[in-house]
Order: C-alpha cells, then structure tokens, then sequence
C-alpha cells in the first residue's frame, strides 16, 4: 500500500489530498492532464457474488496481454447501487457506464473501447420501458431522484487506500474539530438535527450529551454494525465502500464525549465488510489518524472490532453491550442507558453505522447546510435497500421526506413483470406492511410511525399482488420467534403462540375468534416486552391487519388465499372447456390424483388426494388447470374442526 | 506444548465439565487429545493471545470453530479451562449464537437465504427442493456427509434473490429445477477429486 509519511497536521491532510486529486478527478470524469484510464470494477457484496472479481482479474490479464497496464488502471470500489445489474464497471474519464459484464465480455471491453476507443453498446444500460440505452451513470433514470452525499465515496474511491478518502476530505472534519471543544461539537450535531439511523431515530448529539456529562472513565464509542434486518444491507455497503468515514465519524464522537478507546460491532456474516475494516484501521494507524496523539494534539483514540456471530437480537444496543463483553446477547432493561453505563459499566455511546458515517458531513459541509436537507425533523438524506418484487434492486440515497412513490417508481422502477402494486414492507421485522394508499407518504421517522410502521435501518421490501400478506406477517413473526432471546416470556411465549396462531390461519384451520384473540396477543407483546426485538415484533401482524383485514378473513372466513400463496389453501382444478384431455396432468401427477380417459375430456382432480404440488399446473400444455381456493373439501374441514379442538384443549384460551 | 496439570484447574476437575458425558470427563482422555493433536495446539496459540484480555471469548470460539469445525464438547470444555471462565458460560454462548455449530458440518455448506426478499422470490421453493433432492427431513446434514443445509440471514445479494451459497460461492436467480444441475457441479468434483486420489 502507499501509505507512507505520517499525518501530523491539515497541512499534511492537505498534501496527500493534492497528491490524489488528480486520479479522483479523472474519475469524476473530469479531463485531466494525464492520459490515463481507469477501469472501476465494483467489488461490492453483489456484484462479487454475481462474479465481478473473475470480471476484474480477466481484466487484469488482458491489459497485461495487450501491454496496457501503465495506460489503464483497474480500480476496486465500493458499491454503485444499481446491484440489479451488477456486476458494474466504469470507464472513466469516458464517463460510459456498463453494466452486466461478465467475463466473456472483457476481451471486447478491452479491445473496443480501451484500444479502439468505441463504446460497447450492448453493455450499456437500457431502459427497459423505453429502450434507450445511456452512456452515463446520471442518465439513468435509477439515479435521476437521488442525492448522494453519504454514498458520495461509494463507487469512487478505492475503500482500500485511505489516500483517496484523504482526496475526498476526508479526515479534514476530525482535523477541524480537534480545535474546537467537545461542547461546541456536540452542539452541532445536535443543531445539525442528526437523528440515530439504525430505526430508533434517538436524536444524536442528545447522545452523545449525556455520555459527555458523565464523571466516570474510561468512555466508550462503539460502532454498530449488527445489520440483521432480512432485505438490508446499507450498513454493508457503506462499510465496504467508505470505511474511513465510519472510522472519522466514530473519533469526533470520541473526542466530543471524552472516549480514547472504540469499538465496531459487526456481523460475522459479513467477511468483507470486515476486510475492509480492518485494511482502514491498519491504514489509520499507520497515518498517525488514529492512535496516540492524533494530528499532534493530546487526543488520543483507538478502534477494534468485535465479531458478532449471528443473533439479531444483538442490534439492540443493551444486547449488543453483553454480546461485546463476550457474553449471551441478552437485553436488559433500560435506564441506565448505555450512554450512562454501558461497556464493562462505563459511558458507552453506540451509533449506527449511517450515522456516524454522516458525522464527518456535518461537520464538512456545516449543521447549517444539513439541516437544509431532508425535512425539519428527519433532517439529512436516508439510504435505503431497495428489493423484492421490483425492476431495480439496490441501494439508494434520497433526501428524507421523499415519498415512497417516487422512491418505487422513478428510482426503483416500478414493479416486476408488469404486475400490480400491493404493499411495502420498510423498518424489516419491526416495520410493518404500506398500502398503495399511502404510497404519497413523505418518509420520514415521524410519518411512518403514524400509519404503523417505521423506519428502521432502511430495508424497503416491495410486495406484489402474488404475496399473501398474511403469509408475510406469518413469515416475520417466524423470524422474530426464532431470534428472540428467550429472556423475557412476553416475547419468548408470546411471539411463539402468534406464530401458531398464523400458522392456524395459513393453513385454514383459524376460526373467527383467532384474529381477535392473535390482536390481544400482539398488544401484550408490544406493552409488555423488555428490548425494542419484542416491542416491535407484533408490528407487522398489527400492519397487514390494519390495511389488509380482507385477506386475513378471506383465510378464515373462506379458507382461501388471494393471492394464492398458502398450499393448504389452494385447491386445482380442471377448466373443462380447455381441457382437451392430452393426459399430460395425469402423467405427471404424483400421488395418481388425477383421472380421465384420453381424447374424452375433461380430466378430473381429486382433491383428497391432491397434495398441492402444482406439477399438472406447469405441465398442462392449454392451461386449463387453474389454482383457486373457494371450495372447501369436507375432509379438509373435518381435519380443521378436529385441530381447533386439539388446540383448545392443549391451553390456548380463545374468547369462545 | 505444556501438559496440563490438576494444579491449573482453578475450579476443580469435577466444577469444570459438567456437560460432559461420564466417560470423556476422564482427565487422563483430554490430556491425550490436548497434548497430540495439532489441532489444539493451534488454538493454544489464539488462547495465548486473548486469554488475558476481558471479552474475548466470542472471539476465541470462532477461531475454534475455524480450526475444528464445529464445537464439539471438549473444545468447549478446553476453552472454558483455559480462559478460567466457567464451562456453562462457554456452552451459554456457543448455544446462543446460530453460527457456532456443535455438530460436524457436511463437506459442503448449503446456506439458502431466507432473507425477505429472497423469500417473496420463492426461497421457501429453492429450500423445500433443496431438502428433498438432499433427502433431508429434520436433519441438516447428508446421511453421507457431502451437504450440510441451512437457512441463512440476508446475505445482501438482493438483486439476485432467491440466493444460496454454496461453501464461498454465491449461486442467484435460482428457481427450483436448477438445484440438480449446482449440486451435480459440487459431487462431480469431489468425484473426480477422490479419482485423483485413487491413480
């Protein structure tokens, strides 16, 4: 690496920024005075799982066949955001942005554009409503409605040299502050309106208020990293695309409440969010910006990671303190606050990776102009994950307040294959489900809560009309059943006994009196639990039975899914004047459920011995089998009567 | 590598493995697997290292868990012994965590993501699949102990849902009739490898 000389004022700062300028302006696309090209291959989570790294070492090797390695240079960077179409690379200062390159690709990559100069079109995005291909990242319509400040170095920089974070200002925040004192920072993160990002949306600098008060040493700053919400991974992205900037924002918060020690918690199942980390540490130390004496000052702060090893419980910060202290990561209850007693009982202040890493940008670009983003009290920009049944998946950055239609519909593109809009999921496990009549909704902290649902860390799920709601609800307070802790019984118990309950009603056996039962349930869970795991778990049963009661009655009442997604619900039939009696579907029956005589249609299905496995479905060369659950077989109701017995008899009270 | 006397048993032979079954408490058993096996010696390294640091133990048990595997009951017990925290507290934590595993994995670790967005994409399909092709019911791993099976938390691939991984390698887009196809790629390996071994 070429870290060389030490750091030891913004003098220094300054010189290795001049230093790297040049190549971060020639990535910016800016023409410069060298005659160089940069090829920027993502090395994001994405598209290294869709194989950008074969992409890059082939392209390493053919700028070495064609004698071109002085020319071009293969930079590594951190995610784009448009993972949908990953792997991404970057020409720059072309500016041609292609997408999709696969290994194949690069031999034309490398003999068209880097020696001849031409584009490769076909690599270029396209539109996929209009046709239009774009040359330029800016063109796309996915980029069109964001604002990237915070993923500003995502896609830019080589996350692996601190050098280009440097040409980025970095480490100039941490430079400036370390003249002023720790009051005057935290009143400007508190000024700045910087509130927590990892769902809460606890005001920040109130925080890091409190642990500053606090007479006892040592003080703690700890980075957390736990991002367990199935469906996001900002968090990720941001520490593998710009690590320094969580390593700045964690040293002004260190200096501001009095802390020399810090420490990262992140996931095990992030290797290389964790690689990353640690090259930056390393990096950090060895500039001097992190350490003893950082910039010739008496301030003195150090950062180590600790490994987490799978428990979502552990976001929650009293948790993610035990888990940190090598222990069970259990809850405890609240006061005292970590911030007044927290790692091995001394001041802790725990913050979210996006807001820490927002930390050096207030102090960049000043409070003043960060409140001018976002809305008067979500101030700043949110990033979001964006995924599930829709065109773009990825990440984005927005200013808060944008609404959810833009975010689905400009940037996200709308939704897969045509169908139509049912509902998005936000705030992961603790969020809850939004219709389509609140898709105008600005997002905000405070504007989600009102109708539900919340922030969380900025996991969006979009859902279409093929997702059973009640299926969804029955999949999160799974998930929810399965990581709680086990400490308290309101959770423990009773995120189980709502699970049974769903589970009742997915597979038609629920009665009327479940649903009102499953709602007490929800609220005793809620009231009643000890960590924010448990208070929030019943919140997307609570949604769906708010915006979609007809589709829990459809289940109960009718015992039939809409949206055909619950098996036990589904019942297939023959349409007869499709059918042309082929005996395709009998063929491919399993259980010999269905029976007919060739050439004399129609066959018919037996739905006592149909298990639902849906193979004559995808067979039938007509389509004359159809999926539909309006008919309930007697059997299937007897076998359901039986159950709510069983189950009344084994302890469940109903209001019955 | 220094033998382990009684006198280092800062809780008594009896306190420390409780968990274990009668015949592995036996001192003179551990001190063989202690002393010959390369494998603790590893792990003495990683104990040298963090035994006097507070808070190292998730740490420690996933670099065990590097070198073994799995953790099995005496690594626990060793681990306990040698950082001088009781062994239910060791076994507290490796049973809280999903990722420490207490059971021999297959050859080859089949991760399906059962993140939400794989999920609304048919995870649940690719995982049911998964398991009868396997011919697994309840259990995670093989019978002939080539794939070990399990659900994973969101590994962040989202764009390419439903997502499984295969030991290192991301395998996306899945729909349920590719499965045969990405198994065959893993057991024609291990064929061929286990042919090399042969001639």
């Amino acid at each position: 690496m070429q870290v060389k000389s030490m750091i030891k004022s913004i003098k220094d700062l300054e010189a290795a920024k001049e230093k790297y300028q040049p190549s971060i302006q020639l990535r910016l696309g800016k023409a410069s005075q060298q005659s160089q090209t940069h090829v920027l291959v993502c090395s994001g989570t994405a598209c290294t799982s869709s194989a950008s790294q074969a992409v890059r070492e082939e392209l390493l090797h053919q700028l070495q066949k064609h004698n071109l390695e002085e020319r071009v240079k293969v930079i590594k960077t951190g995610c784009f955001g448009f993972c949908q179409r990953g792997p991404i690379v970057v020409v720059q200062p072309d500016n041609v942005f292609y997408c999709q390159v696969e290994r194949k690709d690069v031999n034309k990559l490398v003999e068209k554009h880097l020696i001849g100069g031409q584009i490769v079109e076909e690599l270029l995005f396209q539109e996929p409503d209009t046709g239009e291909r774009h040359q330029k990242m800016e063109e796309i319509r996915f980029f069109h409605n964001q604002q990237r400040v915070l993923l500003q170095n995502c896609g830019l920089i080589n996350p692996e040299d601190i050098n280009e974070y440097i040409a980025r200002d970095g480490y100039f925040a941490l430079a400036g502050i370390l003249n002023q004192q720790p009051e005057e920072v935290i009143d400007q993160v508190i000024k700045s309106g910087l509130r927590g990002r990892g769902g809460g949306g606890f005001p920040t600098g109130r925080k890091w208020d409190i642990a500053s008060r606090q007479e006892v040493t040592p003080k703690y700053v700890i980075c957390n990293a736990d991002e367990g919400d199935p469906g996001a991974f900002m968090d990720r992205s941001i520490l593998e695309g710009d690590p320094h900037a969580v390593l700045e924002g964690m040293a002004i918060a260190a200096y501001a409440i009095g802390a020399s020690q810090g420490y990262i918690y992140v996931r095990a199942e992030y290797p290389i969010a964790v690689d990353r980390l640690e090259v930056a540490i390393r990096q950090a130390r060895e500039v001097g910006l992190l350490s003893h004496n950082i910039l010739e000052t008496d301030f003195s702060f150090d950062i180590g990671i600790k490994l987490g090893a799978g428990a979502f419980v552990c976001g929650e910060e009293t948790a993610l303190l035990h888990s940190a202290m090598g222990a069970r990561g259990e809850p405890r209850p609240r006061p005292p606050y970590p911030a007044q007693e927290g790692l091995w009982s001394k001041p802790t202040i725990i913050n979210n990776v996006e807001t820490l890493a927002n930390v050096p940008l207030i102090f960049r670009k000043g409070w003043e102009w960060y409140t001018g983003q976002g809305v008067a009290t979500s101030t700043g920009t949110k990033v979001f994950s964006l995924a599930g049944k829709i065109n773009n998946t990825g990440l984005i950055e927005v200013p808060m307040g944008t609404s959810l239609r833009t975010i689905i519909f400009d940037i996200g593109g709308g939704i897969q294959g045509g169908h139509r809009f049912k509902a998005v999921q936000t705030g992961g496990p603790s969020g809850g489900c939004i219709p389509e009549e609140h898709l105008d909704r600005p997002v905000d902290y405070d504007s989600l809560k009102e109708i539900g649902s919340m922030m969380g860390s900025g996991g969006l799920i979009v859902m279409d009309d093929r997702d059973c709601m009640v299926d969804i609800a029955r999949f999160y307070i799974e998930f929810a059943q399965d990581e709680s802790c086990g400490r308290c019984t309101p959770c423990r118990v009773g995120t189980k006994r709502l699970l049974e309950i769903l589970q009742r009603i997915t597979k038609g056996q629920a009665e009327m009196e479940d649903l009102e039962l499953m709602e007490e349930l929800a609220y005793d869970i809620r009231d009643a639990s000890l960590c924010g795991l448990g208070q929030t778990a019943p919140n997307p049963v609570l949604s769906t039975l708010r915006y979609f009661r007809e589709e829990y009655l459809a289940h109960i009442r009718d015992k039939h899914c809409p949206a055909g997604v619950c098996k036990e619900l589904l019942h297939y039939q023959v349409v007869e004047e499709k059918c042309i009696a082929c005996g395709i579907c009998a063929k491919a029956c399993g259980v010999n459920a269905i029976t007919g005589e060739k050439k004399k249609p129609p066959y018919k299905i037996d739905p006592e011995k149909c298990v639902r496995c849906g193979a004559c479905l995808a067979k039938c060369p007509k389509e004359a089998i159809i999926r539909g659950g309006l008919q309930v077989p007697a059997a299937a109701a007897a076998v359901q009567e039986g159950v709510t017995k069983h189950a009344r008899s084994a302890g469940i009270y109903t209001n019955a | 590598m220094k033998v382990t006397t009684k006198q280092e048993y800062p809780h008594g032979e009896q306190g420390i493995v409780p968990l274990m079954p009668e015949a592995e408490t036996r001192p003179e058993k551990r001190e063989t697997v202690d002393t010959k096996d390369h494998r603790y010696r590893e792990l003495d390294k990683v104990l040298d290292r963090y035994r006097g640091e507070k808070g190292e133990l998730i740490r420690v048990l996933h670099s065990a868990q590097k070198i073994f595997g799995y953790l099995p009951q005496e690594v626990q017990a060793y681990v306990a012994l040698k950082m001088d925290i009781p062994v239910s507290e060791v076994n507290g934590v490796v049973t809280f965590y999903t990722l420490f595993v207490t059971e021999p994995k297959g050859k080859h670790t089949v991760s399906v993501c059962m993140g939400t967005a794989c999920y609304v994409k048919g995870a649940q399909d690719v995982m049911d699949k998964l398991k009868e092709e396997l011919k697994l019911d309840a259990r995670e791993t093989t019978a002939d102990g080539m794939f070990t099976v399990r659900s994973t938390r969101c590994i962040g691939a989202c764009g390419m849902a439903p997502v499984m991984t295969v030991d290192e390698e991301v395998h996306g887009k899945l729909n349920a009739d590719d499965l045969t196809g990405i198994l065959k790629i893993y057991q024609e390996q291990d064929a061929g490898e286990k042919h090399d071994q042969i001639h």
